[in-house]
């Protein structure tokens, strides 16, 4: 499945006192098992931008193509469009509303009206996912569960669906280390066993530099910059000019770099960056 | 569309115009008065008059007339149903035209108009007021009018801290409601097609969360009000002292004045309507 934004512009609150634009021409691609991330400030456009993916907002001009198909053609297009598109939102625990863990994430899959054998499959699978055991987890009340496990519970009410792309709004906000890393290598496995197609919100540059395929950058309401990771953290100078800090390690070799030292900027792997450094280093020596 | 977009009423609309920087005491009796004379009102000129007054407000306050009329929107249809209950049914008076159960009689269609222009202009004028003033000092201002009320033993000030919460989380559980439907749509929840039953059901969806959090909220704010020793009423100050000053009074006075010139118009002919 092909998302394609074509020159997308929105405004909230259109023709009231405080009119804002939200989205300014926007364009982007995420081709079929692509990893995506998406990048910018707090109010730069990105939520807006997600909820636009499945017809939730509707732009102002332009269009969003779904295979080729505008998905504000009809409403029959948009309903599947929902079905296809799992959006994920920030803080998703917030949308646990169930006795059960297992109610919860069936929902979905009874709302697409299949049956019940089918639905308890999808549950136990979804959970699976996620990496909670749903014999233990089932039964329980969302309530009852710690921060990182409500969320996971809520990204497995997605999975259920099966959609064929998976949208999240800064899926680790508000975690602690633990949950963050235990959310991105769920995604990660998602991304490399299912081949899912996957679009990450995110204001963390480390989290994209090492997930991502592909990146977007988003400033106030504009796309400012896009590319494979390794071409768009190799402008420092650029980025900074943007507001936005390289993630850790690009960093250290920038400044490496600024010292004298003949280092590549855009590399992601903690290993691979010491090797480098370590060559350098016995070069410069030597 | 957003909901917070929707709802305009309650919403207040920042700006510097002379109604934003009156006293909210004074305008909060200005309005009392205004909406008082409206029922003393029963010349179609009288109306006209106030309408045209009402157009000079909006007009001063820097607010879109459009915007003000989406206030309207709401209570339309109580308006209409006056409109269509006065002027139908009511068999008072000369009686113009009669079919079935409808009878449509003079003191019936006169009835109706003033009716509905009643509703809609005491709706036009609580709603200026929450549009140019916040309804922190709105509530500020009733609680210091009605401080007399403590001697009284009547818990004003609680009463009035109450007011001004729950003000200021319309527009946020607005949100949040908006982001609840929004996130179980997205689960393909049947909240936006399907029948009736279908579609009630589904809201169960949108109520647990809201309720959830709007708890959750509730108890992060006692904490935080406790953290500050906020202990109700007594002995409070504030950092805010309310001032008249010479806007309050000409303001005033000129209320007055128009209320005059409103009562007069009943004085008129009964011939020039």
């Amino acid at each position: 499945m092909r998302i394609e934004v074509k020159n997308v512009t929105f405004f909230y609150g259109q023709g009231l006192p405080w009119e804002k634009k939200a989205l300014d021409n926007v364009s982007l691609m995420i081709e079929e098992g692509e990893f995506v991330g998406l990048i910018g400030e707090t109010g730069s456009g990105k939520s807006t931008l997600v909820q636009l993916l499945n017809g939730l907002l509707k732009p102002y001009s332009g269009e969003v193509l779904i295979d080729g198909v505008n998905i504000f053609k009809d409403r029959s297009i948009l309903s599947k469009v929902r079905f296809n598109i799992g959006l994920i939102f920030q803080f998703p625990e917030q949308q646990l509303f169930a006795e059960t863990v297992f109610d919860d994430v069936a929902f979905g899959p009874r709302n697409l009206g299949l049956e019940p054998e089918e639905v308890a499959h999808r549950v136990e699978e979804a959970l699976l996912k996620v990496g909670l055991n749903p014999i233990y987890f089932g039964s329980r009340s969302p309530f009852s569960l710690s921060g990182g496990e409500k969320r996971l519970v809520a990204i497995a009410g997605v999975l259920a669906i099966k959609p064929k792309v998976l949208i999240l709004d800064e899926p680790t906000a508000g975690l602690d280390p633990k949950g963050k890393k235990e959310i991105l290598a769920r995604l990660q496995l998602l991304h490399k066993k299912e081949k899912a197609t996957i679009l990450m919100v995110t204001h963390d540059m480390d989290e994209v530099a090492t997930l991502a395929e592909k990146i977007y950058i988003l400033k106030e309401g504009r796309v400012a910059l896009w590319g494979k990771p390794e071409e768009v953290f190799s402008q420092p100078e650029l980025l900074e000019a943007l507001g936005l800090s390289l993630p850790s390690l690009p960093k250290l070799l920038f400044s490496l770099k600024q010292c004298g030292f003949n280092l590549p900027t855009a590399v992601f792997d903690l290993k691979e960056a010491s090797r480098l450094i370590k060559e350098e280093l016995s070069r410069a020596s030597g | 569309m957003p909901l917070a977009e929707v709802v305009t009423i309650g919403q207040y609309v920042p700006g510097n115009s002379f109604l934003h920087r009156m006293d909210p005491r004074v305008k909060l009796l200005i309005s009392l008065f205004f909406l008082v004379l409206l029922f003393f009102e029963n010349k179609i000129c009288g109306y006209l008059f106030f309408l045209l007054i009402l157009f000079v407000l909006v007009k001063a306050s820097g607010i879109s007339l459009k915007y003000l009329f989406k206030g309207l929107r709401p209570i339309l249809f109580l308006i209409l149903f006056t409109l269509v209950a006065q002027g139908l049914f009511s068999g008072e008076g000369r009686i113009l035209f009669s079919w079935g159960i409808v009878t449509v009689s003079d003191i019936g269609v006169w009835k109706a108009f003033f009716m509905s222009m009643r509703l809609a202009m005491l709706v036009f004028v609580t709603t200026l007021l929450t549009l140019v003033t916040s309804p922190i000092d709105l509530t500020d201002g009733m609680d210091r009018m009605l401080s007399f009320l403590a001697y009284l033993r009547f818990p004003i000030h609680e009463i009035a801290m109450m007011m001004t919460i729950a003000l200021r989380f319309i527009p946020t559980l607005l949100d949040e409601t908006d982001k609840i439907i929004k996130a179980q749509i997205s689960r393909g929840a049947p909240l936006d097609r399907g029948n009736i039953f279908k579609r009630l059901k589904a809201l169960i969806s949108v109520f647990i969360p809201l309720f959830v959090s709007a708890f959750r909220r509730a108890d992060e704010l006692a904490q935080a009000m406790e953290s500050r020793c906020y202990k109700g009423g007594v002995g409070r100050t504030r950092m805010k002292e309310m001032k008249l000053s010479w806007l309050d009074l000409g303001g005033t006075l000129i209320s007055l004045a128009i209320g005059g010139c409103a009562l007069l118009f009943n004085f008129l002919p009964y011939w020039f309507l």
